[in-house]
């Protein structure tokens, strides 16, 4: 498959009050066209700086201290603010979280979803907008004709996000970066969105990377999934590897805390002691070692590297090195195994 | 089984009606009943606008309600004057917990301060030193540190901080709390945190809780019984396991089946059942028994359908 993003080595620094924060402390991953690759983690773990990073859109305080970001191997991070503005919402765009703030609300809907035609494109202000109303009627705004012309407020939470999706894929992206698009909205809602972005990835064949912390949309959406800590990634692998056969303790950790409909309210749900550690001073080892029950001696005074699991499943935990205990995973992790094992899965 | 329960909040045809007269007059909870038994944990489920956070609130008396009652073990306090001994009376054995750690804590007070505020207002305690040991022991029971009792919310994680919240709506040992989604706005591996918490303190102290939420598998995991509400009116009311085993409702099949698994073989093969939004109440359609302890809004032709299968 073609690799159509690349992200080598990235670090992130943020100055801050209290000093200098290092958001994201080394991550590299890949994009392959035509897929869906999930980012999980939770607030703060810094999915979302990754993401802004390939766009460069970081706020003043931070600086991308090292690392590429390679578009058809050409490296963004060497490119001058002009040339971005060329790439932003034309081959790479974005749908942010929050629906209700990211709509200019003086302006109709019928303008915003045609502004990046008439910026980026040599096209008549009448084509725009009739190419607007093509997409506004694709993401599903009903009447789109007449909607155009009126502003955000009149429209609903939901349906604000498909005018924000409207305005990201108006220029039919190669890249399409959703940063939780869908967390603000209710689950019926939710659902829909899902839907149309996979039925739009299908019809114009875009590259989506998906940010979120819930693991159920990812189960939905995801081709192959990445799991980030504290600044770094700790898991990647396909979507069946990581929730059938997930092998770094916090993967674990966060498949363990979320009921299922068969739990009980007998059954104690198992939570993840403690919080995500504090940036400002990195610890030494294993980031997640003081709230991981697998932790040994070696994870407080080692980062640990990632382990190969299979061809494209990698974790970076010192339960995989060759000379490692065996440990025993949760139950709802075992049960995941056996599903993996069906499936025709090597279980380690 | 039922009779032997004892209620403790009993809601009777509950209205809450806001910009009354004007052309903007919303329903936002239309005729609601039900009844909480001392010791469950109901939930309260619904999408935004349903009116489930309203119903909540003017349980506890945030609004006056437009109709209807609201009892509390018996006693009316649908009407009970805002600012009188009686308020104050009723305000000490129904407490809340917010949904926003972070808008719902006073920044410019200390933590003890925070969760004493009550203790003063009651004057529960006699002096300093007794405030500062019940603070402690309430920092103690939602597994915070005693000893940072004179920080201030910003020091706090989004999970600490809600822990706070719980704590002073513990100070003035309450029997009931309303819990307007406690646990959305915070991470996956602190949900379970805070839920753990609530579970082991309403087992410790015999508490009743309404639970308000959006999201349906943490409903279903806490609750006893469940409530959808759709629009200002509940369409369904069952035991948690019979809501999502057998749901009767269209609005409960439509909002169940858009629940997301964490299960890729399970999230592939979902249909999603579409609900028609276009589709009123009718005049003749009540929330009704229909199956022992499971309730639905339906006219009575359709109750009697239900009867008649068995």
């Amino acid at each position: 498959m073609d690799k159509i993003l690349e992200v080598k080595d990235l670090h992130v620094d943020f100055d801050t009050y209290n000093g200098v924060v290092h958001a994201i402390r080394g991550v590299s991953f890949h994009l392959n066209a035509g897929e869906t690759l999930a980012i999980v983690g939770e607030s703060g773990s810094g999915k979302s700086i990754t993401v802004r990073s390939i766009l460069q859109l970081l706020a003043k305080n931070g600086t991308i201290s090292k690392g590429e970001v390679l578009y058809h191997g050409d490296d963004l991070l060497q490119k001058t603010d002009k040339e971005m503005d060329k790439l932003r919402g034309n081959k790479i765009s974005m749908i942010f979280q929050d629906p209700m703030t990211s709509l200019d609300p003086t302006m109709t809907i019928g303008k915003q979803v045609a502004e990046p035609l008439l910026i980026h494109n040599n096209v008549s202000k009448k084509d725009a907008l009739k190419r607007a109303e093509e997409v506004l009627r694709l993401v599903g705004i009903p009447n789109p004709k007449a909607r155009m012309n009126d502003y955000p407020h009149q429209f609903s939470g939901g349906q604000r996000q498909r005018i924000v999706i409207a305005i990201a894929i108006v220029d039919y992206p190669e890249i399409l970066i959703a940063d939780e698009p869908t967390t603000a909205l209710d689950v019926t809602v939710q659902a829909q969105i899902i839907d149309l972005l996979k039925e739009l990835q299908q019809k114009i064949g875009t590259s989506i990377i998906f940010i979120t912390h819930d693991l159920g949309v990812v189960a939905g959406i995801a081709d192959r999934v990445a799991v980030m800590y504290a600044g770094r990634l700790v898991e990647f692998g396909s979507v069946n590897d990581i929730f059938y056969n997930p092998q770094h303790p916090y993967t674990w950790g966060l498949l363990d805390s979320m009921p299922t409909l068969d739990t009980n309210e007998s059954d104690r749900l198992n939570s993840i002691p403690g919080t995500p550690p504090n940036l400002l001073n990195p610890p030494k080892g294993d980031a997640f070692a003081p709230r991981n029950a697998y932790a040994m001696e070696i994870d407080e005074e080692q980062q640990p590297p990632f382990f190969k699991v299979s061809k494209h499943h990698y974790a970076a935990t010192w339960l995989l090195h060759p000379n490692a205990p065996k440990v025993t995973p949760p139950a709802s992790i075992l049960n995941r195994y056996e599903k993996f094992k069906k499936l025709g899965g090597n279980v380690k | 089984m039922a009779d032997e329960r004892q209620v403790i909040v009993s809601v009777k045809n509950l209205k809450q009606y806001f910009n009354i007269g004007k052309p903007n007059m919303v329903k936002a909870v239309d005729d609601v009943s039900f009844d909480i038994y001392k010791g469950e944990t109901f939930g309260l489920v619904g999408e935004s606008g349903s009116g489930k956070s309203t119903t909540g609130r003017s349980i506890i008396r945030l609004y006056n309600p437009t109709d209807g009652h609201i009892y509390f073990n018996g006693q009316d306090i649908s009407k009970i004057k805002s600012h009188g001994s009686k308020m104050k009376e009723f305000r000490r054995e129904m407490q809340m917990i917010f949904q926003d750690p972070y808008a719902s804590l006073n920044p410019r007070m200390k933590v003890k301060d925070i969760i004493a505020e009550g203790l003063d207002v009651h004057h529960l305690v006699k002096n300093d030193d007794e405030r500062d040991k019940r603070v402690r022991e309430l920092l103690d029971m939602v597994n915070l540190n005693p000893e940072h009792m004179t920080r201030y919310p910003y020091e706090f994680s989004g999970g600490q901080r809600q822990r706070i919240g719980i704590a002073r709506a513990l100070a003035v040992d309450p029997q009931f709390i309303i819990a307007d989604e406690p646990i959305s706005a915070l991470d996956v591996s602190i949900q379970a945190q805070v839920v753990n918490l609530m579970q082991d303190i309403q087992k410790k102290q015999g508490l009743t809780y309404l639970f308000i939420a959006h999201d349906l598998s943490m409903v279903k995991y806490i609750s006893d019984r469940i409530a959808v509400m759709y629009r200002g009116k509940i369409v369904e009311l069952a035991d948690s396991d019979e809501i999502y085993n057998n749901p009767l409702h269209p609005y409960t099949q439509s909002l169940l089946s858009a629940i997301p698994v964490p299960d890729p073989e399970i999230e592939t093969k979902r249909t999603r059942i579409d609900f028609d939004h276009k589709r009123p109440f009718e005049d003749d359609q009540r929330l009704q028994e229909v199956l022992p302890g499971h309730f639905l809004y339906c006219n009575d032709e359709k109750a009697a359908s239900f009867k008649n299968n068995k």
